[in-house]
């Protein structure tokens, strides 16, 4: 992996620099969330400096210029997952406003009482809840298909829960908690073949591979900015065209619509028919530089290096006594979930913050993983492309010396 | 190692989270209480026998991080033999001492509970020392079967 930039990478994000408790920082909460490169940065800063004014309203030039800041972005995120047309493309906060944009339009107008909506065990609570209240609201059925102790799909279990009453699959493309990648295509043939939508729940993936909608043929594809070294605060739903059109909106207000009168309202086209009020402008700005950064890295590049990152990491760890990995799919992004024998993940969290090290300790948002693992919580360092085998080693290090403390 | 820690980890909750004292069930408690965390998964039952208003006895069960087990260890053996306004007592001094302003605490007034000053300055985990005593609190007030701080 010689070809890798990683010392060009590392030196793009200025928060990298930064000391923490006076070492180092070593950043490995990246599946909470990513830190953002100097070039992001930038432009929002360059957008709210010269170009800024509100989009798709003014005739004068800084509002010209804002949108097509705006559209360009757009149209980035388009050519990114490959989808066919910008139309596609909705803006929202993140992946779990896109989940309850799809629950509340998608799901009321497609999904009736005795309707079977079908997810994994190994959904975050944003794949989970959304389902949850559409099927309390219209009577619909949540099936969850099982896991094994790897931290696998069993996916001979899913395809039996696939009924006639199925409207729609549900799947995390990359899980938070364990890392494991789903078997999506197979998932989405199985559903084509019987006329199930299906959703995957991107935010996981996005960094981590090249995804191309069309390939993958699913019908809504979620994913956050904020993940993606973008800004929080703003995402993308994927939807196919036809089934866009098809859907009412989610929200009212301006943008959305055509004609207002009193007695209706004729909805804008798509994609502003889903994108009421004024967007976070700047903030979809960010996400297309984030995207252009990642262009010139080269998303197979990221995944080949995070691969070896990963195994890197993966074989440090077992290595250490009393340390049990949770997780262990042989389709696995750079996520790394442990436990320590009698050490609590939230003192395993405190120890190395205290080294300069982020992890994240807890649920991971996903508290029937934790149930079926049998764990409270688990300690997880995830992975982005800006690490190195260095830090993992100061991970590695950092893990060992805490345990002597705790003996 | 881990040097900037040492106010937070004491020796004592090292101790305490080695071998929990009042660690087992207790099958005639007067009041039975579960405290739970769900952000960190700390998990208590906290088993008290009363006398009137004292408290004769207290035990407790369940898994936490070393902050919540040794919070709890030491309450089960620092609150044996007060009574209940006592007990609240202490409650108030140690949420003060946990949360409030280093001036207005009062550390020699809560004796051993003193080791964990350290985590006011660890707002994440401030919960965790703080489970143990808003269970008893709980029980005390007889006011529900499980309690949990978010």
């Amino acid at each position: 992996m010689t070809t890798f930039p990683i010392e060009k990478i590392r030196a793009d994000f200025p928060i990298l620099q930064e000391k923490i408790r006076n070492k180092p920082l070593v950043y490995l909460d990246n599946a909470a969330s990513c830190q953002k490169p100097q070039q992001v940065i930038d432009s929002i800063v360059h957008l709210y400096s010269h170009e800024y004014a509100n989009v798709h309203r003014g005739v004068h030039a800084l509002s010209v210029k804002a949108t097509d800041r705006y559209e360009g972005a757009r149209e980035k995120v388009k050519d990114f997952i490959n989808a066919q047309s910008t139309k596609e493309i909705v803006f929202v906060r993140g992946a779990t406003e896109a989940i309850n944009l799809i629950a509340q339009t998608f799901g009321k107008t497609n999904i009736k009482a005795g309707d079977e909506i079908l997810i994994t065990a190994m959904e975050h609570h944003s794949n989970i809840v959304p389902w949850q209240m559409l099927c309390k609201e219209t009577g619909a059925i949540l099936k969850v298909a099982p896991i094994n102790l790897q931290g696998e799909l069993v996916y001979a279990e899913l395809e039996k829960l696939i009924t006639d009453k199925t409207k729609l699959i549900a799947v995390v493309h990359m899980s938070n908690a364990l890392g494991t990648i789903n078997p999506v295509k197979k998932i989405i043939a199985a559903a084509k073949a019987r006329n199930i939508a299906v959703l995957l729940d991107g935010a996981q993936a996005i960094p981590h591979m090249p995804v191309d909608v069309q390939a993958l043929g699913c019908d809504f594809y979620v994913f956050s900015g904020h993940k993606l070294y973008a800004p929080s605060g703003i995402g993308v739903m994927y939807g196919k065209q036809a089934l866009l059109e098809a859907m009412p909106p989610y929200q009212g207000g301006g943008d959305m619509i055509r004609k207002v009168t009193f007695a209706e309202t004729e909805y804008n086209v798509l994609p502003y028919k889903f994108e009421a009020g004024t967007p976070s402008i700047a903030d979809v700005v960010g996400l297309g530089a984030a995207i252009d950064y990642l262009n010139v890295i080269g998303m197979d590049n990221v995944a080949a290096y995070e691969a070896e990152l990963l195994a890197y990491a993966t074989e440090k760890a077992k290595q250490i006594k009393g340390l049990r990995l949770i997780g262990e799919a042989q389709e696995k992004g750079a996520i790394l979930s442990f436990v320590l024998d009698k050490i609590h993940p939230h003192d395993i969290g405190t120890m190395l913050d205290s080294l300069g090290i982020a992890i994240r300790a807890g649920h991971h948002c996903a508290m029937p993983v934790m149930d079926f693992f049998e764990v409270p919580a688990t300690a997880r360092a995830s992975f982005a492309m800006y690490n190195t085998k260095d830090e993992i080693d100061v991970l590695i290090n950092g893990i060992e010396d805490l345990i002597k403390i705790f003996g | 190692m881990f040097d900037d820690l040492r106010d937070l980890y004491q020796e004592v909750i090292f101790d305490h989270n080695r071998n929990p004292r009042n660690f087992h069930v207790m099958e005639d408690a007067d009041r039975k209480v579960e405290g739970f965390n769900p952000l960190c998964g700390d998990r208590l039952t906290l088993f008290l026998k009363l006398d009137g208003d004292k408290i004769t006895d207290a035990s407790f069960q369940g898994s936490g991080c070393a902050i919540s087990t040794a919070s709890v260890s030491l309450m089960t053996e620092i609150v044996k033999g007060k009574t209940e306004s006592e007990a609240e007592d202490l409650f108030q001094k140690f949420h003060q001492m946990t949360t409030g302003k280093e001036e207005e605490v009062n550390l020699e007034a809560i004796g051993k509970l003193a080791v964990l000053a350290g985590v006011r300055e660890y707002p994440a985990r401030v919960k965790c020392a703080t489970l143990a005593w808003h269970t008893l609190d709980a029980a005390l007030k007889n006011e529900q079967e499980s309690i949990s701080t978010e």
